[in-house]
């Protein structure tokens, strides 16, 4: 059991705070050198399953498997694990050096290989000339990348991220975003990182975990995530703006509501007979075609314009589809005022439909 | 016209200059002032009769400067007045309280500091109910405790000494310096004890490289606290030590102050007390510099 070509894997993990179940049997195998992303909004257990990981919480249930290992029971250090925080977590009585430094010498590495480390992981980050510095006497984003230099100099298997960008402002966040996703490129560790904003988890990971209330509702690409979101719950989380949904019925093939008939040809059902049912389809407003590109689309319907809401680069348009208030993204350039008309063309094979009752993909 | 722009441009700046003796300034300082002196009035007449001979006090005027300055009441108080047959003055009792201060101190601080720590950082089944206890214990009058206490120290065999004293102080001062220690590490963020953690550091490594450092603020205030409490400590001195020779200071102010026999020498119970009181108050002029540092130089985080 020493070689293992899984990195990490999770085994039927539970924790209950009481009576709260915090996390519910997860399993979850994570590649070497994969990018994971554990996205989900706060409280869903995503934080609570990277500390698990860590060691810094102890399962209630199930184990906890790195590089071919049971480590449930192992403390922290002993893990092979690196960990980044929020808040950036760094010793403010110590220089950048001496919090760089400190596993090391926790692990009685030698001095001239402490020196080594921290000089390789400096010029890396590229925080060479903040090494005599105090934690105070740096900004956000600096701070930050000290603490990723605290987990690289550890030389571990296994990079734990928990929101390490979310203190930060938004342009230094896009920018550290980029540096974490190079650093993944050059040392090719696994990384696990844990965060709320769907734009960090789609850049960065090679797959994404959707987590809601102590499950995972979803463990793909970004790509499959995106376009083919596996519940409603997936389908509402990842895309801004949100996908729009529309409650009707599956007869033969043919999804309606109201007076609209969509034919689904060209979807990609789940299983080859799917019995009729109530359904729900989800359109991305990205995905709704307008103007000249209409013409292609295998369905056009034509709607009045509601609300207009330009957002430079695009602009976003409500109709109403029905009775329902639904969303298109046309261009920036788009110049079109309450109550024109719009038609609109929509390509089922790009819909996402649900089971109604169970929430499930069709 | 583009002139008298210019010149009103480059008119008064900064924010409206305020009057030195507006009528709030004039009443808040003399407000302040007035209180200053009710306060300064007791330690003036204090350190000028302790200057005084016995006739010039006799002379009655208690706010008036000495007329001829004197330093025997002073060395008669520290090292030659006598309570029953003992003529050493006070500095047998200053040493006795140095003896009970600074191990009660350091071993109060440093128990209470550990504790603090262990229950807000590595909570163990019923580490909730340990610190209620705990908070009940800073709730009871100390009354009640006494007798006990007595009956606990003669079993241990140390009754009487001034290592039984220590250990009472000890006692007595944990709940409330629990209570301190456990509010500031609570402050401390967590996240920076799970780094620690992840980093490798054990219980002892985290206690002395991660939070004493950051604690040092904290420690002046206990400092302060207990090296006050001790020292002006007379109950437990009394209670506590039965021989005469191993009294605290307080105690032996008290047998000087208050002893019945002979005349009284005001000069000199004026200089044994302010002789008494100069611990705590060269404790106040160091740490409270200290303590404003300590606060300033405490930014965890930025």
């Amino acid at each position: 059991m020493s070689t293992s070509k899984y990195s990490v894997q999770i085994k039927d993990l539970d924790l209950a705070f009481g009576a709260v179940k915090v996390l519910n049997s997860l399993d979850l195998d994570i590649g070497e050198g994969e990018f994971l992303v554990l996205l989900g909004s706060s409280g869903c257990g995503k934080s609570t399953l990277l500390n698990c990981i860590a060691g810094l919480l102890e399962p209630t249930d199930g184990e906890i498997w790195i590089k071919g290992e049971n480590v449930t029971w192992k403390e922290p250090s002993e893990r092979g694990i690196g960990m980044v925080f929020q808040s950036y977590a760094l010793y403010p009585q110590m220089t950048v050096e001496g919090n760089m430094s400190f596993g090391l010498k926790n692990a009685r590495v030698p001095a001239d290989e402490i020196k080594k480390r921290v000089a390789r992981a400096a010029a890396v980050l590229q925080i060479e000339p903040l090494l005599q510095r105090k934690p105070g006497a740096l900004s956000g984003g600096q701070r930050q990348r000290v603490a990723i230099g605290r987990a690289l100099v550890r030389d571990v298997d296994v990079f734990l991220f928990d929101e390490p960008l979310s203190n930060l402002d938004a342009k230094l966040r896009a920018d550290l975003r980029v540096e974490i996703k190079r650093l993944h490129q050059q040392l090719k560790n696994t990384m696990i990182y844990v965060t709320h904003d769907q734009v960090e988890a789609m850049t960065l990971a090679d797959r994404i975990a959707i987590m809601k209330s102590g499950n995972i509702m979803q463990l793909s690409t970004p790509d499959e995530i995106y376009n083919r979101p596996q519940n409603k719950y997936v389908a509402d989380f990842i895309g801004s703006p949100s996908m729009n949904f529309i409650g009707g019925d599956l007869e033969r093939g043919t999804f309606k509501s109201g007076g609209i008939v969509l034919p689904m040809t060209g979807y990609q059902f789940a299983a080859p007979q799917v019995a009729d049912r109530p359904a729900t389809i989800g359109i991305r407003p990205e995905h709704v075609a307008t103007g000249a590109l209409v013409a292609a689309a295998p369905i056009k319907l034509d709607t009045v314009v509601d609300l207009v809401e330009p957002m430079g680069s695009d602009t976003l348009v409500w109709i109403k589809l029905g009775d329902m208030p639904f969303r298109v993204r046309m261009d920036g350039q788009a110049r079109v005022h309450h109550g024109d008309h719009l038609t609109i063309g929509i390509d089922p094979s790009k819909a996402s439909l649900f089971d109604t009752k169970t929430e499930v993909r069709l | 016209m583009a002139d008298t722009a210019a010149s009103t441009s480059r008119g008064p700046r900064g924010p409206k200059p305020k009057r030195i003796f507006s009528g709030t300034n004039i009443l808040l300082y003399g407000i302040l002032i007035l209180v200053s002196l009710y306060y300064l009035v007791p330690l003036w007449v204090m350190i000028m009769t302790s200057l005084k001979t016995m006739p010039e006090i006799r002379i009655g005027n208690v706010f008036a400067p000495p007329v001829e300055i004197t330093f025997q009441p002073w060395i008669q108080a520290w090292s030659q007045h006598c309570t029953g047959l003992v003529c050493k003055g006070l500095s047998p009792g200053f040493w006795n309280s140095v003896q009970i201060l600074v191990p009660s101190v350091i071993l109060s601080i440093v128990i209470a500091s550990i504790n603090g720590y262990a229950l807000i950082n590595w909570k163990f089944k019923g580490s909730e109910v340990f610190f209620v206890i705990l908070m009940i214990g800073a709730f009871i009058p100390y009354q009640i405790m006494l007798y006990p206490m007595v009956i606990m120290l003669r079993e241990l065999g140390v009754y009487g000494s001034l290592t039984g004293l220590v250990i009472v102080h000890t006692i007595f001062g944990m709940p409330i310096l629990t209570l301190l220690f456990r509010n500031y590490f609570s402050s401390v963020p967590e996240e920076l004890f799970k780094a620690a953690r992840v980093d490798g550091a054990g219980f002892w490594g985290i206690y002395f490289r991660i939070m004493l450092p950051m604690a040092l603020p904290i420690f002046v205030v206990a400092i302060i606290l207990q090296v006050t409490g001790i020292w002006n400590d007379f109950l437990f001195g009394v209670v506590f030590i039965s021989k005469a020779e191993n009294y605290p200071m307080t105690v032996q102010l008290n047998n000087i102050v208050n002893s019945v026999q002979g005349i009284k020498e005001y000069n000199v119970n004026m200089a044994a007390t302010l002789l008494t009181g100069l611990v705590p108050l060269v404790v106040y002029f160091l740490s409270g510099k200290l303590f404003v540092r300590g606060i300033a130089a405490g930014a965890v985080k930025g």
